[in-house]
């Protein structure tokens, strides 16, 4: 197994009385993959920056190497930042922009003796990290005639340049469009496996989260809510914010029967979770892959298409259940208004225990809104929020 | 378009007015004799002038490098401060701008003068005393000092000049300085970068453009000052604001030959701006970038 590198041991972080990380405990494994996953404010970017050492925690301790290094300037870190908008130096070249974190620094030979790195060391250097991502022959071009995609490659060039045993990466791709994103996540990957090195990636896109990583550290509100492979927190999120956040889903009340029972809208069907207590109120996870359409008559549950959407690969159709709306996801179409009835295998059903956010997740009435969410690369909430209230005002 | 056009005849009459205009008139004054015919005899006694010039741009040189020394400093640890704190020290620092500039210059001289203030200060706090008693039993010469003579000198013309100009000196390095992005500062840090380093390498390069603007806005007024040379230089070291000055309302009454001074200086001015332009021209772009 690898082994651990960096432990945050009960972290809080507060400014004045807004607390933004709450006794966060974690730890980060050598060469490992690892994502914080979640909404603007959830607390990732300070988490990000508190490895990175520009802010200290207001209590609790940060390890490296069983090492504390609350205290320790960035200068003194072995980790390096791929800042969100590349920070790229203005008034330095591509090169000088890569060199920058090599002739910063001093090394100490075996005498003791502190040396600047000598200039065909740097030049070597250099030249073979702008290989490494792809950006050879750019050595003299002005960074501000770079695209953003080079912009972003010349912003991790120049962070491994120092061959740090972390990289952190503050939503290093949030800038580019849709394709550039999917090209540089593959590119990323392929980079963290060539140096074989840590990187903690910060994101609120949950689809690059489970693309890339090794392990996925869900958080909402300074407070983890979920750690573990990106299967396992799509298959067994483990309240309704994860639910929600990592793909779609459908989140109903149900009540636990039995083991491999529950009971959803008055109905009981089998499912595979067990080891609550018997009519225990649960939260009900339906994916809306998961559901299948069947004829009226033959369906367990029946209801009235309201809406559809082509995707392309599948219909997003949402479905009226006796008010309740779900999202189903099919490639066969329904038209709107139809009475249709649904099956799900026991495998389509995850159960979970409530939490606080019990209830406030997975409805799809608002559908237009949250179709604005998922579509948008470039989602923001507040903006969200104005089309929702327009469109109230609309109806 | 056409609107556009409309709106700027206002601003281009003024500059034809009262820029272009005037500069024309300069030129015909310098290239005429008082009969009115072309001449190059205005400018065939320019060498004669050559210990004013030096004079006026050494000066000018050394208020511009002074303001770049006490202006770069208090604009960096300025831009570092909370916003609150900014707008007041910046409104502080615009404050004496806002009363008569002769105003401002006639209060040194109250204060610098043989019994001015700080001299009355000095010998009410028996400072002249004690270096009479040092000073006397060294040597008899040195035994009655009254006063500093600090009036009527050239660092009284330096100190009226940084006085009356520091502010156009901070003003455009504080506004280059804080749009510097903090990630910048950052992103050095994370590399390595000492706090040193990152001045060096990061701040001081990206701030050029503003020090730039400062020293433009600081050496033109002070090479062509001549009511603090008047005032505070007591008139006895001439300047190049004093000599053409004097072309045209004083003694020697010469429009023509004032002209010609006028333009080797606005020449000689332009040639510094233009080679300080070259040299800062890489930094420029990159703020804005």
């Amino acid at each position: 197994m690898s082994k651990e590198l960096i432990r945050l041991s009960h972290c809080t972080v507060a400014f004045d009385d807004n607390i933004v990380l709450n006794d966060l405990n974690l730890y980060f494994n050598d060469k490992e993959f690892l994502t914080l996953l979640g909404p603007s404010g959830c607390g990732k970017t300070t988490t990000l920056r508190m490895i990175g050492g520009f802010l200290s925690p207001t209590s609790g301790d940060v390890l490296f190497d069983g090492v504390r290094i609350n205290d320790l300037p960035p200068h003194k870190r072995q980790v390096n930042t791929v800042f969100q908008k590349y920070a790229l130096f203005p008034h330095l070249d591509v090169f000088d922009n890569v060199a920058f974190g090599l002739r910063v620094t001093q090394r100490t030979d075996e005498n003791g003796k502190k040396a600047r790195i000598p200039k065909e060391e740097i030049e070597a250097r250099v030249l073979e990290m702008l290989s490494v991502v792809s950006l050879k022959g750019f050595e003299h071009r002005d960074v501000a005639s770079l695209s953003g995609g080079q912009q972003q490659r010349v912003a991790i060039a120049r962070a491994l340049v120092n061959r740090p045993k972390v990289l952190l990466l503050d939503e290093p791709l949030g800038a580019l469009d849709m394709r550039l994103r999917k090209d540089m996540q593959n590119e990323l990957k392929r980079i963290q496996q060539a140096m074989g090195i840590t990187f903690i990636y910060v994101t609120h896109d949950q689809e690059e989260a489970l693309a890339m990583s090794d392990t996925v550290v869900v958080m909402n509100e300074g407070v983890i809510q979920q750690i573990g492979t990106p299967e396992d927190i799509y298959n067994e999120p483990k309240n309704a914010f994860v639910a929600d956040f990592i793909g779609e889903s459908n989140i109903v009340d149900g009540v636990m029967i039995a083991d491999g029972v529950v009971e959803i809208f008055g109905r009981r069907f089998k499912c595979l979770d067990g080891g609550f207590d018997t009519n225990e109120a649960v939260d009900v996870v339906i994916r809306p892959e998961d559901v299948d359409i069947v004829p009226e008559k033959d369906g367990r549950l029946t209801g009235t298409v309201t809406n559809v959407t082509f995707k392309g690969v599948h219909y997003d159709i949402i479905v009226d259940f006796a008010g309740f709306k779900w999202l189903i996801q099919t490639t066969d179409f329904s038209p709107v208004g139809a009475k249709i009835g649904i099956k799900i295998d026991p495998d389509g059903f995850h159960v979970m225990k409530k939490s606080r956010y019990s209830g406030m997740f997975g409805d799809y009435s608002s559908y237009s809104a949250e179709y604005d969410e998922i579509s948008d690369a470039d989602y923001d909430p507040e903006a969200a929020l104005d089309t929702a209230e327009a469109e109230e005002i609309v109806l | 378009m056409r609107n556009n056009r409309l709106l700027a005849a206002p601003y281009v009459l003024w500059m034809a007015l009262f820029v272009i205009a005037p500069i024309i008139l300069v030129v015909v004054y310098a290239f005429t004799s008082s009969s009115g015919g072309f001449t190059f005899a205005n400018f065939s006694h320019m060498g004669q002038y050559a210990g004013v010039f030096g004079r006026s741009f050494l000066l000018a040189a050394i208020a511009t490098v002074v303001c770049i020394l006490l202006g770069y400093p208090l604009a960096h640890i300025l831009s570092r401060e909370n916003a609150r704190l900014q707008r007041m020290s910046m409104m502080l620092i615009m404050l004496p701008m806002w009363m008569n500039f002769l105003l401002r210059t006639y209060s040194w001289m109250s204060i610098l003068e043989n019994t001015g203030l700080l001299n009355r200060f000095f010998a009410a706090i028996g400072l002249f005393k004690l270096i009479n008693a040092v000073g006397g039993a060294l040597s008899p010469e040195w035994a009655d000092i009254a006063y500093f003579r600090m009036i009527n000198t050239q660092g009284a013309v330096v100190l009226g000049m940084v006085y009356n100009f520091l502010p156009f000196m901070v003003l455009p390095i504080h506004s280059v300085i804080s749009k510097i992005d903090r990630s910048l500062i950052e992103a050095a840090q994370d590399l390595g970068a000492k706090p040193s380093g990152v001045f060096r390498r990061v701040t001081l390069p990206l701030s050029l453009p503003g020090v730039l603007s400062g020293i433009t806005m600081v050496f033109v007024p002070s090479v062509s000052t001549f009511v603090i040379s008047q005032l505070l230089g007591g008139g006895n070291d001439l300047l190049l604001g004093d000599l053409i000055e004097m072309q045209f309302l004083g003694s020697a009454y010469n429009p023509h030959l004032g002209s010609a001074i006028a333009l080797v200086m606005m020449i000689i001015v332009l040639i510094c701006m233009l080679v300080m332009n070259r040299f800062g021209e890489g930094e420029e772009q990159a703020v804005l970038m």
